[in-house]
């Protein structure tokens, strides 16, 4: 029975994808307020993230675009005056949040309730020495961990220990602050790292190569409970779960240890008294019984989302309606919608969950893995043998893989030490040693997996190698084939392992084996996820293709009503839930439309892969094979490849060559924006300008072009040996560092060449057209300019501070654009604006990652709008006009830098964020703030650090600098700009580089003192010293968690938004109220 | 390896590849939703005359534990002293394996057994087959080996008899006495432990080898009596009624006996499992169906009547107690809460109850072992 009292609850979400945080919060918050609404409650979410599902018109019934801290929940409790709040949905942000509205009495002050887990079991779970405690009440065996408060005890107790010891810090997610240490020094290191996070350390034994088993749990007010899936980790303990290779159900454990561990879970979950879904993390010795418990998360979590998504299981859902009062029992299983909830999935299939890392986008970034998270994503593969699910998975991870074999030929000195090492590289090092005569149990020695994985990717060599002693394509007997195919092998694979590649191409070697294969009969299967392995009819219509298999468990309609929409795969860095919430918004336009909606998408933390979200769901690679087999499963009214990103966006010319009904935008118009020299071609036919580029060869032909345009130009190789894909290069050290050190220049391999603007405008258009006639658009600022990537930068919508008649010229060249492309769907056109003179640098004909921030602050669903035109429906031109709004909609970038150890946190041409917020203001100032909260920042309280780079940016930041001083605050500042503020009357206190050393105040030591609140720091160019200098300061600031801004225009906006406006001024309105 | 071909009753067929003994087979083909317990699945003495599909796919990962025996007879890691299924069926068998405790690979320890194990089979689409048809006979034909093979109508064998122990056997902690069959009660009765326990009687219809381990490990003594011996002079201090294979209808012999004791002693407590539970509500005049395609699984939901008190549990069998027939003296105990199926009975006065799933596990989960202690909390 259902507590009728609770008639409003309130969410709090988890705000911007950071690593460690990413989008299975938007999949779990979206659940929950479905399970609330089903039930008649009035729901009111505190999100930031505009980019969500949670946060689109229809999930909640009021939405709050704000930071998800104590303060602006009091507020919004104070005037929405909920009964109920749910804390477990919004990952450690909202733990956090709601443990400290919990403990400041604000909760028990507006008289709200906390459904679900009791605050009380979360806090014994949280804090290591109670957590301990209920588990020793209990007899369960626990790291024996020293919790300590400063670091001579932390030293003392790894002593007793004996290293190697694990470092943690309490209260922290995603293992931050978290490391291995195999001396005291390293041991200091960490230490002090990770009481800047948490004021507590803990110091625990290290169990390194130990199996890591996690099983999820749900528990109901009636103490009922089930374990709906466990997991095992392919990599042993000493990897965080969220950078290791994940396999559910685990393969390795026997009956006996299964069941020891999952009736441990269900008492330790009844011991703390959890009401909804927990995960309990084991460490399991290889050799006997023996294991300890690792730690029990009190929420939803990334596991949970993955397991949700592994067995069927709605687990975010039904924890919603646990948390409301209901008994296991008297809920549905929601796939067979006849069976009860009260179950345990058993599944027919293995799932094996790869992380995504970016590693490569970061300057000096430590690659190796440990037991901190730095994976920015991941991916799920669903296969009926381990191998096919792995080679999927792999493919799916989207750098370049073609599975466990195939791949392109790796450099690795040290075979020995890589695989001792992990690194974000690590399956490719088995890979690398089994080609180099490794045994497995060679390779177990030093890896510690499990032989039983590594028997198994031996397997997939052995087949590989198989075919490769193959002469020809015919000679491949059905029996290897079919097990190849069966094993997870592509067409691509296949014909690479035989030479087909070579002698005839990529394309035409695929098809052939596609061909050949086909004629044999080898062709994939279709299998439901039905939770319960057939023993049930099941409704639903969440699918795989398998080659285990010899029939389809979907019977298809040939009713030529599917439309497809391709998805927007693993999260990385550039393409993240902004192209889930398009995916979605596409799927509901298909669906209320009379279409049957079919999404391909493999991404267990995204909404568009929930059971309920789509008509059929294929869990399921977007590689062009794959489509192709579903295409032709589906015979499809048509294909959406507009609203997923690059992934799809990429496929479109070759399933326009297959006669797929690409939908929209032409696949022909699609390439002519793609391709640079077409896309040139035409803005020269129509008269548009564009930045100076060449497509160039040799590095005297690059130096004749600069010659040419002039220093700085944005530089970007094809072939990228290692760090960023591209550089602004200044001066011609830098273009020689760049190009000799980190890519290749030949014919084979051209660096494209392009003059850059400095101090431009950088603005946005994203606008729907229908048969080259635009209908509806919007058109945003960048805060910065233009030097920052796009994706990394502030962005105002609608524009502030742009001229007329820019918007004017804008319009007209986007309108030329559309027109000559013949644009019908969704796309976006980046422009620069040298006062008025407009330069355009890109333009996709696709859906952008700010569709969600514009549809959302314009009020405006610009993918459903498309996705109407692109079904042929009939639609009008909106009447609103983004410049009417009373308001600001300002989006801000999150980074992870804080878990990337030893990167630079400077941002450039590349990417760098891994989410986003968006947040609404009466006006830019208090807009800014809100958003610039809610990505982590502070308003500092006392004092601030200034180098603010070049001659140029110093006077830019000299109004804010004013601002500061006038507003009291204490600023520090290094040589240059120090000099530069007292010039100009600005009194300030000089610190020094750590160059400049033992001159005092050393500016390091200030940071560690905590004597700083904020720290501006732009670096002048990208020359040695200067990165070193300002590097330590940067990278200190992040390790001290000092809010640091390296952009000297963020910065003045910043400085003066909180300079002039408060906290109290942020106005407590909800989405609709704007 | 050597293609194998699948026939069942209704004229379907499969092909696969064998990975155990070779030999032509027959048997009634059911499946298993189990993603782990082969070893305890094929020496479950319940899978008797029967062809076990894994719907798990993956099998064999990691191998075989040891077959050793314990003093007092039993095995360590396994449920009777050998398999007693007519064979596996599985997707994805992994020939190599890794465990500390695997000794041998399932397809070796198959073949030392002659049982056939079959891979490469879609039994997903096998079991989707099963579950609309119902259970039916199969065939499994080797190459190379003919077509011939020897056919039983399951439902007209006794499996029970099979599969029962011959003689009787009394554990008491880690020793036992083994005596003939022929031995009287009072014969019997001066070979019982005097170490002050209580005596358990056990009905053997093909007991798993972890309910007597679960009794023992409680702390009483254990008398294994063959399913049709007429234990009514026994001076035993609680009745238990073992699983077994097969139909209920074959086992007469101890319906009667129970009943026997019902009269007799109605303060004696009695506990059933599985084939007990059906046996028992005979006993108490109940009827039994066969079900279309039977419960095994691990992940089976009942939960207890009259209660929000749910359970995950074991389960391996093809009939059940008819909820309708029970006569007024009972009442259901269990259910199902997928299918509405009886899961347990319990006499409304008498200290006589039953459970249709398999609280002792080995293989599934463990969430029900409490119900021996609350048998043994009754003695």
């Amino acid at each position: 029975m259902i507590n009728k009292d609770i008639k409003k609850v309130l969410i709090l979400g988890s705000g911007a994808l950071k690593i460690g945080e990413a989008g299975e919060f938007d999949y779990s918050g979206s659940q929950a307020l479905k399970a609330l609404r089903e039930e008649g409650i009035e729901t009111v979410l505190i999100n930031p993230n505009i980019a969500t599902v949670q946060t689109s018109e229809g999930v909640a019934d009021q939405i709050y675009f704000l930071p998800v801290t104590p303060f602006f929940v009091e507020k919004v409790i104070a005037k929405e005056r909920p009964q109920g709040i749910l804390l477990s949905f919004g990952g450690q942000t909202a733990l956090n949040c709601g443990v400290a509205l919990y403990e400041q009495q604000i909760l028990s002050k507006y008289n709200v309730q906390v459904l679900g887990t009791p605050v009380q079991s979360i806090i014994d779970t949280e804090d290591r020495e109670l957590f301990v405690k209920k588990l020793s009440e209990i007899d369960v065996n626990y790291i024996k961990s020293h919790a300590c408060e400063d670091i001579a005890s932390a030293r003392e107790a790894a002593k007793s220990l004996g290293y190697p010891v694990i470092l943690r810090a309490a209260y922290a997610l995603g293992g931050l602050g978290s490391g291995f240490c195999d001396n005291e020094e390293e041991l200091d290191k960490l230490a002090e790292k990770a009481f800047s996070f948490s004021p507590q350390v803990l110091v625990e034994k290290s169990l390194k190569g130990w199996k890591e088993i996690e099983y999820e749990v749900v528990r109901d007010r009636y103490d009922n409970c089930i374990t709906v899936c466990n997991m095992e980790n392919f990599d042993p303990l000493g990897i965080h779960t969220g950078e290791s290779i994940v396999i559910a159900p685990s393969q390795t454990l026997s009956n006996r240890d299964y069941h020891k561990l999952r009736a441990l879970s269900i008492k330790i979950v009844r011991h703390i008294g959890i009401v909804g879904e927990c995960n309990v993390q084991y460490a399991y010795d290889p050799e006997s019984e023996d294991y300890r418990v690792i730690e029990v998360n009190a929420r939803l979590s990334r596991s949970s989302a993955l397991a949700s998504k592994a067995t069927g299981y709605p687990l975010a859902f039904v924890a919603a309606k646990l948390g409301l009062g209901y008994g296991l029992f008297e809920l549905k299983n929601s796939v067979t919608k006849t069976t009860s909830a009260f179950f345990e999935p058993a599944l027919d299939y293995v799932v094996c969950k790869i992380p995504r890392w970016d590693l490569g986008k970061f300057h000096g970034v430590d690659h190796e893995l440990g037991s901190s998270m730095k994976s920015v994503g991941e991916v799920m593969a669903i296969g009926r043998t381990f191998e096919e699910a792995i080679q999927k998975g792999l493919r799916m991870i989207g750098q370049g893989l073609h599975g466990f074999v195939g791949n392109k030929e790796l450099n690795i000195s040290d075979i020995d030490h890589s695989l001792q090492s992990p690194t974000d590289k690590r399956i490719l090092m088995i890979e690398k040693a089994f080609e180099a005569g490794y045994t497995i149990d060679r390779i177990h020695d030093l890896t510690k997996i499990d032989k039983w994985f590594l028997q198994k990717l031996f397997k997939i060599l052995d087949t590989y190698k198989q075919l490769q002693s193959k002469e020809s394509l015919s000679s491949i007997d059905r029996d290897l084939l079919l097990r190849a195919k069966i094993e997870g092998f592509t067409d691509f694979q296949i014909s690479r392992a035989i030479g087909l590649e070579q002698s005839s191409g990529v394309d035409s070697g695929m098809r052939s084996v596609r061909d050949y294969r086909k004629s044999l009969g080898i062709v994939p299967y279709v299998k439901q996820i039905d939770t319960l392995a057939a023993e049930y009819p099941a409704q639903t219509n969440y699918l795989y293709l398998t080659y285990s298999g010899t029939s389809h468990d979907i019977e298809y309609e040939q009713d030529h009503r599917s439309v497809i929409v391709l998805g927007s795969g693993a999260y990385r860095i550039g393409s993240s839930v902004e192209f889930d919430w398009c995916g979605v918004q596409a799927l509901n336009t298909i669906r209320s439309n009379g279409y049957r909606s079919v999404m391909i998408n493999y991404n267990p933390e995204t909404v568009s892969t929930d059971y309920d979200m789509c008509d059929r769901l294929y869990f399921d690679e977007l590689t062009f094979e794959r489509v192709m087999d579903i295409i032709e499963l589906e015979t499809p009214h048509g294909v959406i490849v507009s609203t997923g990103g690059q992934i799809p966006n990429n496929l479109a010319m070759r399933l326009d060559e297959e006669h797929v009904p690409v939908l929209g935008t032409s696949a022909h118009s699609i390439d002519n924006a793609e391709d640079r020299e077409k896309f040139s071609a035409m803005l020269n036919r129509i008269g548009v300008d564009q930045p100076a580029w060449r497509a160039l060869t040799s590095m005297d032909d690059i130096n004749e072009f600069i010659e040419e345009v002039g220093f700085p130009v944005l530089v970007r190789p094809s072939y990228v040996l290692s760090g960023a894909a591209m550089n602004v290069c200044s001066n011609p050290e830098e273009l020689n560092r760049f190009l000799k050190l980190a890519a290749n220049v030949s014919k084979t391999h051209p660096v494209v060449v392009s003059k850059f603007h400095e101090h431009n405008k950088e603005i946005e258009m994203d606008a729907v057209a229908k048969d080259g006639d635009i209908i509806a658009y919007a058109i945003s600022e960048h805060i910065e300019f233009a030097g920052v990537h796009s994706g990394d930068a502030t962005i105002q919508f609608p524009p502030q501070k742009i001229y007329v008649e820019t918007v004017r010229q804008i319009k007209k060249v986007s309108r030329q654009i559309a027109k000559e492309l013949h644009i019908s769907g969704p796309f976006n056109i980046q422009f620069l604006a040298e006062q008025n003179h407009l330069r355009v640098i890109e333009c996709n004909l696709r859906a952008s990652r700010s569709f969600p921030f514009v549809s959302k602050v314009l009020k405006l669903n610009m993918i459903e709008l498309a996705t109407k035109i692109m079904l042929g429906i009939e639609v009008e031109k909106p009447s609103k006009n983004l410049f009417d709004l009373e308001y600001v909609g300002i989006k801000a970038s999150q980074f992870s830098f804080n878990r990337l150890q030893k990167a630079d946190p400077v941002l450039g041409v590349d990417m760098a964020s891994t989410g986003e917020v968006g947040c609404i203001g009466d006006n830019t100032a208090t807009a800014l703030l809100a958003s610039m909260l809610s990505v982590g920042h502070r308003i500092p309280q006392k004092s601030i650090l200034l180098s603010t780079g070049t001659g140029k940016e110093k006077a830019a930041m000299l109004d804010a600098a004013r601002e500061l001083q006038s507003h009291g605050y204490k600023i520090y500042a290094t040589g240059g700009t120090s000099r530069y503020l007292e010039e100009n009357g600005i009194s300030n206190t000089r610190v020094f580089w750590p160059s400049e050393a033992p001159s005092q105040p050393q500016a390091l030591d200030l940071l560690h003192n905590h004597e700083i609140d904020m720290v501006v720091n732009v670096p002048k160019d990208l020359s040695v010293g200067e990165l070193t200098n300002g590097y330590k300061i940067r990278r200190a600031s992040v390790d001290l968690n000092i809010p640091l801004i390296t952009n000297s225009r963020l910065a003045s906006a910043f400085i003066h938004a909180f300079c002039n406006y408060g906290l109290d001024d942020i106005p407590i309105k909800s989405w609709k109220e704007y | 390896m050597s293609k194998v071909r699948l026939l069942l009753e209704d004229g379907s067929e499969y092909q696969g590849e064998s990975f155990g003994y070779e030999q032509n087979v027959s048997g009634e083909i059911v499946f298993n939703t189990a993603m782990t317990g082969y070893p305890e699945s094929l020496t479950d003495p319940s899978y008797a005359g029967q062809m076990i599909v894994m719907t798990y796919p993956l099998v064999g990962n990691y191998g075989v534990p040891p077959f050793s025996i314990e003093k007092n007879g039993l095995s360590t890691n396994m449920e009777s002293c050998k398999i007693q299924a007519v064979g596996i069926i599985v997707s994805d068998y992994s020939e190599t394996f890794s465990h500390w405790n695997g000794l041998e690979s399932l397809g070796s320890w198959l073949r030392r057994e002659h049982i056939p194990g079959i891979s490469g089979i879609d039994t997903r689409s096998l079991t989707k087959k099963l579950r609309e048809h119902g259970v039916m006979q199969c065939k499994v034909l080797f190459e190379g080996h003919g077509s011939a093979v020897e056919i039983e109508d399951y439902s007209q064998v006794n499996f029970i008899s099979r599969v029962s122990c011959k003689d009787i056997t009394i554990y008491h902690g880690t020793s036992s006495v083994r005596l003939s069959r022929e031995t009287s009660n009072d014969g019997i009765n001066t070979h019982l432990p005097q170490n002050g326990l209580k005596q358990v009687l056990l009905v053997d219809c093909g007991v798993k080898e972890n309910i007597i381990r679960c009794l023992l490990r409680r702390g009483v003594n254990v008398i294994r009596v063959p399913w049709d011996y007429d234990f009514s002079g026994i001076a035993y201090d609680g009745l238990f009624l073992a699983n077994g294979p097969g139909d209920p209808d074959t086992a007469t012999a101890t319906v009667d006996n129970i009943r026997k004791s019902m009269q007799l002693r109605p303060s004696t407590p009695i506990f059933g499992i599985c084939m007990g539970n059906q046996l028992l509500g005979k006993a108490g005049g109940a009827k039994i169906y066969k079900l279309k395609y039977g419960h095994r699984s691990h992940n089976q939901p009942v939960r207890e009547c009259g209660t929000n008190r749910c359970y995950v549990t074991s389960q391996n069998h093809g009939y059940a107690v008819d909820d309708q027939s029970l006569g007024s003296d009972w009442e259901p105990f269990f259910v199902n809460m997928n299918d509405g199926s009886n899961e347990g009975i319990r006499h409304k006065t008498n200290p006589w109850f039953s459970v249709q799933f398999h609280p002792e596990a080995s293989s599934g989960p463990t969430d029900t072992e409490y119900l021996f202690d609350e048998f043994i909390k009754l003695l």
